[in-house]
């Protein structure tokens, strides 16, 4: 019996000193995110808390959540506490309003450009003077070359790989359906290993040698050659790619019932300002904003580029079409194949 | 369950007690939160169930699982016993700091040994480049999952064999070495069988934790479905396309899986037990 | 004198050959799953040098980090300890059915994987699951907060004590206890001086598996933390946070502080030895 009060000593023990834990400062914000927009929300979290509190505004702490996209849309769908959330593809925040209604089904349209302050595209990252010539695409499907994706069922960012893929194939002459199965067939089965997510993709490409090209966002191909090392990596841009939109939207149900609707608002639009748009810019994301833009031409190689919407009618449809089980991918990898 | 005892020829005090708290704590802990996987499963139909656990990738899947699981523990049975006789056996330099090195495979974080793993057996790695050059490919293929399986159950064995080792009287193997046993037949007649409870449990633990296993199997299995795809992989996969209900409807099945093993284990060991006293 | 212990000593033991044969097999074994892993952890920890390990171990939110962790630790091991004595003692002493039955699903938690683990906890408490709108509405935390952290290891390390003292105890069998209680000793008394002394071996690996397993625990965590940055982040958690950051020498050295966990299984078990002999 004295090891149950034990217990309950500790047990008030633990709720002491979690407390704290929770709550300081005026206003904490929760910004729910996937894994390869850490380095960018450190920042920017920095800036918008200094000019916010330039307006005469509260303190505003912003608390960072990071993970895959999925598993992080889960999270918020079963009760994380999220103010806002900026994940990788629109899919995943819709299913934050059907599943768990925390938000207008109509959120896309809140914010300008599909609410997606800055946009990314898919690029290839090879070994150092590129041995194997990869170009292109279609260099992808050489039996020579062996290419590292991460598993599209798991990963938001392998999503766009495929989906860019597809495009691709479906663009050249001639191209349809069939073909672009067949094509994206032959890349997969140039895949040796399928990481659960892009981080892991990333390392077992440069960690552990494996393979011939990463295919990665460019915003993570930028930060991989720039942390993993320039002499050993250089990026490839295909000639026509995916224009992947990561979109942001504030959680209604959870802001209105905190009571910081506004703050959160305005953390969003302030991605869309210069000056947030320059730290996008900064941490490889492709800004929106005309000027900027200009700015960081040099940085930003032009590709051609097509969009969710219009090559494959929407996430949605797209996710039913190719990731969802017996889909196209599921086809790949059937059985006797 | 049967609470009641049959035989209650003892004076040992506290059955009731005693069993009523683990029953009641153990349905708090374990059943209670389980019961909400079985319940959540039950929102799928018949059909859907059985073509959601039924599939041929996710069958494929039960086979590298359980397959590896299985090798694994048998390994560490094997292994696990020698580790355990030779510390509590023989005396050497450093023996305490092994002894203790034997618990970290719990307390690394999977991802942490699974990262670990892969770049000492991937073919840039330690011992990968050792073993590839002579045909041995261990990370990302299925023998990957074996070795991640190995390393995550390697202190069960040890850790349940041991502590009976240190218990056993030094009576019996003398009195067989006295009745003209040598120390093979000491070993196999006498120690084996008092030894053999205790290697079972390891096994079956060793067993159950390898199946469960995942965040260190990820980074070294490949993943590549229909051959290197592990179950809970799948699960995670379905839950990434918010199918909650077939998530839990294959972590169901593997967990009856899981239960009937176990099971077996324990009632093979009751035999075992009895067998040796007889 | 000498001749009756070196006598017992030969009965006890193989000839040297055979010994050192199966003590290189099992370092041999040891190497290839254990030490050459671990080796690498410390390598990789220390690439970047001791300042690089001293400020990455330093850092604020690898402290909080650590402070949650040993919170969870320091609830889910006691309540499992204590879980543990009693259900091997109900189980190791008494005969009734059902017994192998009762340790199967004592046994069940290891084969769940750590994904469900955490997994149902969000099925129970989530915003979605049974309690989650009424617990939202009282405004109580469960999930994506510390008790459901602590819960999810509880649910993980459950067996490690029972499932140590079991075998053990059920090897010892229960006459010494029977002899306490007919000499007239209570039933806490037979406990105290005859069953605990018995069983301190496993008691102690019991503890130490657990604890580990409670520190190092990382999937079902995972699912339940939400991984708030410096406020649900275990060490697990932070080492994964580090290393998808490409910062690996600062993921290996925090990861490294969990291997450290093995010099306290030293101390503990030297101390513990040390006061036998006192005490004897």
């Amino acid at each position: 019996m004295k090891s149950l009060k034990t217990i309950a000593t500790l047990a008030a023990a633990v709720l002491a000193l979690a407390a704290p834990l929770a709550a300081h400062a005026e206003v904490n914000l929760l910004n729910v995110s996937y894994d390869p927009t850490r380095e960018l929300y450190q920042d920017y979290n920095a800036a918008f808390a200094k000019y916010w509190k330039g307006k005469g505004g509260d303190t505003v702490t912003v608390k960072q959540s990071h993970g895959g996209s999925g598993k992080q849309a889960r999270a918020v769908i079963d009760g994380l506490d999220a103010d806002v959330v900026t994940l990788a593809l629109a899919y995943d925040i819709d299913e934050i309003g059907e599943k768990a209604k925390l938000i207008p089904a109509n959120w896309q349209k809140r914010l300008p450009h599909n609410s997606s302050p800055y946009t990314s595209t898919i690029v290839f990252l090879v070994r150092k003077g590129n041995p194997k010539k990869v170009r292109d695409w279609n260099d992808l499907i050489r039996p020579d070359v062996k290419v590292i994706t991460p598993n599209p069922k798991t990963s938001g960012g392998a999503r766009w790989n495929y989906l860019a893929a597809w495009g691709y194939a479906l663009k050249q002459k001639g191209g349809n359906e069939a073909k672009a199965k067949e094509f994206v067939t032959k890349l997969f089965k140039n895949v040796p290993v399928l990481d659960s997510g892009a981080r892991g993709s990333t390392t077992t490409f440069v960690q552990r040698g494996q393979g011939d090209v990463l295919l990665a966002w460019e915003n993570e191909a930028f930060l991989a050659v720039n942390e993993l090392g320039k002499d050993k990596f250089e990026i490839v841009v295909p000639s026509v790619s995916i224009l992947a939109e990561p979109p942001v939207t504030v959680v209604d149900k959870v802001v209105d019932r905190k009571g910081t609707r506004k703050v959160a608002e305005e953390y969003l639009k302030y991605l869309y300002t210069p000056a947030g748009q320059e730290i996008a810019a900064k941490h490889y994301y492709r800004p929106i904003d005309k000027n900027i833009a200009a700015k960081y031409a040099k940085v930003f190689p032009k590709v051609k580029l097509f969009t969710i919407d219009d090559t494959f009618g929407g996430w949605k449809a797209a996710q039913k079409k190719h990731f969802a089980d017996g889909g196209v991918f599921d086809q790949i990898y059937g059985p006797g194949k | 369950m049967a609470t009641k005892p049959i035989t209650r020829n003892t004076v040992i005090p506290g059955f009731g007690p005693t069993l009523g708290y683990t029953v009641f704590y153990l349905s708090l802990i374990v059943l209670l939160p389980l019961s909400a996987l079985v319940v959540k499963t039950a929102s799928l139909t018949w059909p859907e169930f059985i073509a959601t656990v039924a599939a041929p990738r996710v069958v494929a899947s039960y086979k590298v699982t359980f397959g590896a699981a299985l090798a694994a523990a048998g390994v560490n049975a094997l292994f696990g016993l020698l580790v355990a006789w030779v510390l509590v056996r023989y005396s050497l330099p450093g023996k305490r700091l092994i002894d203790a090195l034997v618990d970290l495979p719990f307390a690394l974080p999977t991802a942490v040994a699974g990262i670990t793993l892969s770049s000492v057996y991937a073919a840039n790695g330690w011992l990968g480049s050792i073993l590839e050059p002579r045909g041995i490919k261990v990370a990302f293929t299925p023998l990957g999952i074996f070795v991640a399986m190995t390393f995550i159950g390697l202190p069960f064995v040890v850790r349940t064999v041991q502590p009976v080792l240190e218990e056993l009287e030094e009576e019996i193997e003398e009195a067989a070495a006295c009745l003209g046993a040598n120390r093979w037949q000491t070993f196999r007649r006498v120690l084996l069988p008092e030894l053999l409870p205790a290697l079972l449990t390891g096994f079956a633990l060793a067993f159950a934790r390898g199946v469960g296993e995942y965040g260190s199997i990820i980074f070294i299995a490949g993943n590549m479905p229909m051959v290197s795809e592990i179950t809970p992989l799948l699960i995670i996969t379905k839950l990434e396309q918010y199918d909650y209900a077939g998530a839990t409807a294959i972590a169901t099945v593997m967990l009856l899986f899981s239960f009937l093993m176990l099971l077996t284990v324990n009632l093979l060991q009751k035999w075992s037990r009895r067998h040796a006293a007889r | 004198m000498s001749g009756t212990s070196a006598k017992s000593v030969r009965t006890r033991t193989e000839p040297a050959p055979v010994r050192w044969l199966l003590i290189i097999v099992a370092f041999l074994f040891l190497g290839l799953f254990l030490f050459v892993p671990l080796a690498a952890v410390f390598a990789q920890a220390l690439e970047k040098g001791w300042d690089a390990y001293l400020v990455a171990i330093r850092e604020p939110d690898a402290l909080a980090a650590v402070k949650l962790t040993l919170i969870t630790a320091a609830v889910s091991v006691p309540v499992n300890l204590v879980f543990g004595v009693v259900a091997a003692w109900a189980i190791a002493k008494f005969e009734f059915r059902g017994k192998q039955l009762l340790i199967t699903l004592i046994d069940l938690p290891f084969s769940v994987s750590p994904v469900i683990s955490g997994l149902i906890y969000v099925l129970l408490f989530g915003l979605q699951g049974w309690l989650g709108p009424w617990l939202q509405a009282h405004d109580i935390k469960i999930i994506f907060a510390v008790p459901g952290i602590v819960l999810a290891t509880v649910f993980v390390t459950f067996p490690f004590v029972a499932r140590e003292l079991i075998p053990l105890m059920e090897a010892q069998g229960k006459d010494e206890e029977e002899a306490a209680i007919t000499l007239g000793a209570s039933g806490f008394q037979t406990f105290w001086r005859v069953t605990i002394p018995n069983i301190k071996w496993g008691l102690l690996y019991g503890v130490i598996l657990c604890n580990a397993r409670a520190m190092g625990e990382f999937g079902a965590v995972s699912v339940v933390s939400g991984h708030i940055r410096g406020a649900t982040n275990t060490i697990p958690l932070h080492v994964e946070i580090l290393y998808n950051e490409y910062n690996y020498a600062a993921a290996f050295a925090v990861a490294s502080l969990l291997a450290l966990l093995a010099l306290v299984t030293l101390v503990v078990k030297s101390f513990v030895e040390w006061r036998m002999r006192e005490t004897s």
